[in-house]
């Protein structure tokens, strides 16, 4: 037996809410409810692969402020980034920080870098 | 006192204030200095470290300090003069501005033209009167996302949030990651004034529940907050007695609306609207004061910083025309006006005469959510334009260029824009 799953697509504001058919083979055997094209890709992609772009903030010594934001590159896949948010606040970085720093490479081995998104200068002794 | 003279001062060094003062640098104006309250330029932007900013604009996703980073950069690059911890007390119909900071004492600037660039702040518990007792753990959203991203310093572990704008949801997902739990976001409204895609990714990703006419009628706890009491609202918002329940948390995050930061525009005599809590201004963004302009939210409060940055351009750019010289006005001001479903219009008025205009953007609100829509611009009952949207949502501020050739001529005194549902 098959099963159904229900997306709301975000690819605009309309906001669809969009009905999928899954078949025994874990393929979607029929997508109801998209209006368009471009909803039906973010819907696909959604169900097979959802990712998400990871923002916070990483500790920070000697810095004007006591953090900074940092983000994934890419996004990653939105089932660890949880697990990812425990990775990053093992990081302690020392500033001064340049926007783009990388702050941990291939995280969790998925090929994406997180990087700070913002400078933080030094603070004054 | 510390005497001090600017062609043009910006009260305000948050994205508006930013994007004013490098426009009218370009258009030529090179005595320009901005004045800052904050440690550092770049407003909230600083503390939104989300992602989500930039796609029209820039064209690409950026976070808010990335966002900032590009406008920070072309102000120093320019070299344009800047004073930070700074703070403005006043300004004059005579464009004097006093401003104090520990370094100078009080000073006076002597400005050519002031672009008024505050933003907004939010709404407060006293302001929508949640009755209870006073315990420390009730917070406005934002306070909130500047404590967690800026300071290093978590509001509480257990979390109701009450307003489901995209502040309110943007905080219940980053309380979630950084380990807190959120129990409920609760809207007053049938609808969230958020992105739906803010809903998906900050709600629906972590299973936090979205109840949709709800609103806490009681705040309970000694020194701490200990619980929250929410009861359904009826149409009219009154809380429907017998649905009380409580909410065990030592967290209450208000993200319930934000107002222009007008104090200092009112003080100068700027004509305000009622509906924006505003100023009221022409399509330069100029106030009903010469040489005194206002953009961004202390204007009116905007969803997305592109619109914010547009809109600054434009205030930039007349603000360096009116240094440069002067406007030439037409002779009959255009008064632009809100019809059926539509909250509000800026500009509120058209009364420049500006030869190579190609249009002018109207920005404006929808009152209610509506599908399929027409939305109309009439001069008196002759319709000049429509356009058609599948989709219209108060949260989500729609853009209406209007060709100059449309309203040019003399005769014309009035615009008025209706959003109607589209005949099939």
């Amino acid at each position: 037996m098959g099963k159904k799953v229900e997306i709301t697509c975000i690819s605009c504001p309309m906001g669809c809410d969009v009905e999928l058919e899954i078949d025994d083979n874990n393929q979607i055997e029929c997508m109801e409810g998209n209006n368009c094209k471009a909803g039906e890709k973010y819907v696909r992609n959604e169900y097979y692969n959802p990712t998400r772009i990871l923002p916070t903030t990483a500790r920070v010594k000697n810095g004007v402020l006591p953090l900074v934001p940092v983000k994934s590159k890419d996004p990653l896949p939105k089932e660890i980034l949880e697990e990812a948010m425990t990775e990053i606040a093992k990081v302690e970085l020392e500033a001064p920080i340049k926007l783009g720093d990388i702050v941990i490479e291939n995280i969790l081995d998925t090929g994406v870098n997180i990087v700070t998104t913002r400078e933080i200068l030094k603070k004054k002794q | 006192m510390n005497n001090q003279k600017y062609e043009l001062v910006v009260v305000g060094g948050g994205p508006a204030g930013l994007a004013a003062a490098q426009e009218a640098y370009d258009q030529g104006i090179r005595d320009i200095l901005i004045i800052e309250r904050d440690f550092e330029l770049g407003g909230i932007l600083q503390q939104c470290i989300h992602n989500g900013f930039g796609l029209h604009y820039f064209g690409e996703e950026l976070t808010g300090p990335e966002y900032a980073h590009q406008f920070i950069k072309n102000i120093r690059e320019r070299g344009i003069d800047i004073k930070l911890d700074t703070m403005v007390l006043e300004v004059t119909p005579d464009k004097k501005v006093f401003a104090i900071n520990s370094d100078e004492g009080m000073i006076e600037i002597d400005a050519g033209a002031v672009i008024l660039a505050m933003g907004c702040r939010e709404r407060t518990r006293e302001a929508i009167d949640i009755p209870g007792s006073r315990p420390a753990g009730v917070y406005s959203a934002g306070t909130a996302q500047r404590y967690i991203n800026m300071e290093q310093w978590i509001p509480g572990e257990k979390v109701v949030i009450l307003g489901s704008g995209d502040i309110g949801l943007i905080m219940a997902r980053r309380m979630h990651l950084e380990g807190a739990e959120v129990e409920a976001v609760l809207e007053l409204l049938p609808f969230s004034g958020g992105l739906t895609r803010n809903i998906v990714q900050c709600l629906e990703d972590f299973d936090i529940p979205l109840r949709m006419q709800q609103t806490v009628v009681e705040i309970k706890g000694q020194d701490r907050l200990e619980s929250v009491v929410v009861a359904e609202v009826d149409d009219n918002f009154k809380p429907i007695k017998g649905t009380e329940y409580e909410i065990e948390c030592d967290t209450l995050l208000l993200s319930v609306g934000l107002i222009p930061e007008n104090e200092l525009s009112e003080e100068a005599g700027v004509e305000m609207s009622s509906i924006t809590g505003g100023p009221i201004v022409n399509e330069g963004r100029e106030t009903n004061i010469e040489g005194i302009f206002a953009c961004g939210n202390v204007l009116h409060v905007h969803d997305l910083v592109d619109w914010v940055t547009e809109e600054s351009l434009i205030a930039g750019k007349t603000a360096a025309d009116y240094l440069k010289g002067g406007i030439a006005k037409r002779s009959k001001a255009i008064d632009v006006n809100p019809g059926e479903n539509v909250g509000y219009i800026v500009p509120h008025k058209i009364t420049n005469k500006v030869d190579d205009r190609k249009l002018v953007n109207l920005y404006m609100r929808a009152k209610q959510p509506m599908a399929d829509v027409k939305i109309n611009l009439y001069a008196g009952d002759k319709k000049l334009l429509d356009k058609k949207a599948r989709r219209v949502e108060p949260g989500e501020m729609i853009t209406f260029p209007v060709p100059e050739k449309m309203f040019s001529s003399n005769d014309i005194s009035s615009l008025k824009v209706d959003i109607v549902k589209e005949e099939k």
